[in-house]
């Protein structure tokens, strides 16, 4: 009997013994070519900043768009607390200190708790979850968050039956966001600290994560670090960053955005190319790193999961 | 000023303009032009058309304010080099933002105020860089001239009223621009009204002496 055996490897497989005995060398040309600054969109692999999080992917809820590329995730980014300028938040992020850092859980609930970010980070399993976030901007960027569903924190605390809104409200330290400061041009408009809301069923919603990483790695100052949440169907302002208190409510919460543009920023902004920013229209976006604009999803493409949330709400009047 | 310093001062100024240009250029080739670099370079240019359109408009006032006239001469260099950028910003927008889509962008001319305005204010630079030669000068006559480049003004206001109008909330830019155009055309006013009074008050001193008030 002849059993064939698969040869163990081509001769063209062999390495050029030129290379081989400048292995060394090679491998130093060949980075210096990777390293070469050919375009900041050309950065291949995100480099990783910040300590490391494992958190295997969840499929079901993740698109499988390419992700945004680290560095531009990393240094176009909207955290006015930090200023105006897309580059100011990474320009500034080591005004920012992460650690010691607590959230507090309270408000219309049992077990109210003050909770340390790293006791968080254990507290419930960790997943990657890879979403599309769309800035009202009409700019859209897809990134692989890492967090928990903000359910399993809310149950754990127990809304009672009054609880009706979740209200959460950024860190306000002049010293870390230096555009907190009182300044000349106080004509910002934009009051600290940052609050934002969700109803208590879009809290709630499996969709809705409370996020401590992305990348595979923690948040990086300017993308909110340490916690943040982030609620894919909505434009990308109500994903809050920065978080120090997490309050359940009985009254609808007046967000930031709302206070400084009522007429432009309403509490739900959901994605909707049905409903344009009375300056601007929400039809179209840019997909960073894209050259050609893309039609806007209707809840960011979530439609399937989150629609029935707003059945027989006018969308335009609710915006 | 002699021939020769005209000349060395506008090649300075030639170079300065074409400054925002060429460090554009050199953002691009190191690929320096942030994550988005259609909206970057949109800003960039429309940002410098601005900022040129200042300047034109700051040399009368310092003529005003100071009395030196040399930099008048400069007016429709700055003048004509706003109007270089705010094609070329305008160009972004045609080809690379909205990639020659023709029905969205007139949609967009109609429905969205700060478009409006901004095709408003460049559609009223044209006849302005057009009638810029001295020939023109000459044909239109130096009062009609005058007359139709005092549309720079409305220019100005359209470009103040633009900014202001796609600027996001929280940003406080377009707010100082704005006030430095106020600024600038309010010198401009504010001198116009005291010529405007003195005249008065020589052609009273002048003519009609029955009716002039105090002693006669």
């Amino acid at each position: 009997m002849l059993i064939k055996r698969a040869p163990m490897f081509k001769a063209s497989e062999i390495t050029n013994p030129k290379v081989y005995f400048n292995r060394r060398e090679f491998i130093t040309g060949a980075s210096a070519f990777a390293l070469w600054p050919w375009g900041a969109q050309e950065a291949a692999t995100p480099t990783p900043t910040g300590q490391l999080i494992k958190a295997p992917r969840n499929e079901s809820v993740s698109i499988k768009d390419p992700e945004t590329k680290f560095e531009n995730a990393t240094t176009y980014n909207n955290f006015y607390e930090f200023g105006p300028d897309k580059d100011d938040p990474s320009r500034l992020a080591h005004t920012l200190k992460p650690r010691p850092w607590t959230v507090q859980v309270d408000g219309l609930v049992v077990k109210p708790k003050k909770y340390d970010v790293d006791e968080l980070l254990k507290l419930f399993p960790l997943e990657e979850r890879v979403y599309p976030l769309r800035c009202v901007e009409a700019w859209s960027m897809v990134i692989p968050w890492i967090g928990f569903p903000l359910a399993s924190l809310l149950r754990r605390v127990e809304p009672t039956g009054e609880a009706k809104f979740v209200e959460f409200t950024t860190l306000l330290d002049p010293e870390q966001f230096p555009a907190q400061k009182p300044s000349l041009l106080g004509l910002s408009g934009i009051e600290w600290p940052y609050v934002e809301g969700l109803r208590l069923d879009e809290a709630m919603h499996p969709l809705t994560l409370l996020t401590l990483g992305m990348y595979a790695q923690v948040l990086p100052n300017q993308d909110g670090a340490p916690i943040r949440v982030v609620v894919p169907w909505k434009y990308g302002f109500k994903s809050a960053k920065s978080i120090v208190r997490i309050r359940l409510v009985s009254k609808e919460p007046q967000t930031t955005w709302e206070k400084a543009a009522p007429n432009e920023y309403g509490f739900y902004s959901n994605v909707n190319p049905e409903v344009d920013h009375p300056r601007w229209s929400q039809a179209t976006e840019r997909r960073i790193g894209e050259f050609m604009r893309r039609k806007t999803l209707k809840f960011n493409g979530f439609a399937d999961q989150v629609a029935s949330l707003y059945a027989g709400m006018d969308l335009k009047k609710y915006y | 000023m002699t021939r020769r310093n005209r000349i060395f001062l506008k090649t300075i100024v030639w170079i300065l303009c074409l400054l925002p240009l060429a460090v554009l250029g050199y953002r691009a080739v190191t690929g320096d032009l942030t994550a988005n670099p259609i909206s970057f370079i949109t800003n960039w240019l429309g940002q410098w058309t601005f900022r040129l359109l200042l300047a034109t408009l700051a040399l009368t006032p310092l003529r005003v304010l100071f009395g030196i006239s040399w930099q008048i001469s400069l007016r429709r260099l700055l003048g004509l080099f706003a109007f270089c950028y705010a094609c070329l910003h305008f160009s972004i927008w045609i080809l690379v933002d909205h990639f020659f889509n023709w029905d969205q962008m007139l949609a967009d001319i109609v429905k969205r105020r700060y478009i409006t305005v901004g095709m408003l204010a460049l559609s009223l630079l044209v006849p302005l860089a057009v009638t810029s030669t001295s020939r023109m000068v000459k044909r239109l006559g130096g009062v009609n001239w005058r007359r139709l480049h005092r549309l720079v003004y409305v220019i100005g206001m359209l470009a103040a009223l633009h900014f202001l109008s796609l600027a996001k909330k929280g940003r406080t830019d377009q707010y100082l621009y704005a006030a430095i155009l106020a600024m600038l055309l309010g010198i401009r006013a504010w001198d116009a009204l005291r010529r405007a009074l003195r005249k008065r008050r020589h052609a009273d001193a002048a003519g009609a002496p029955a009716l002039v008030r105090g002693s006669s």
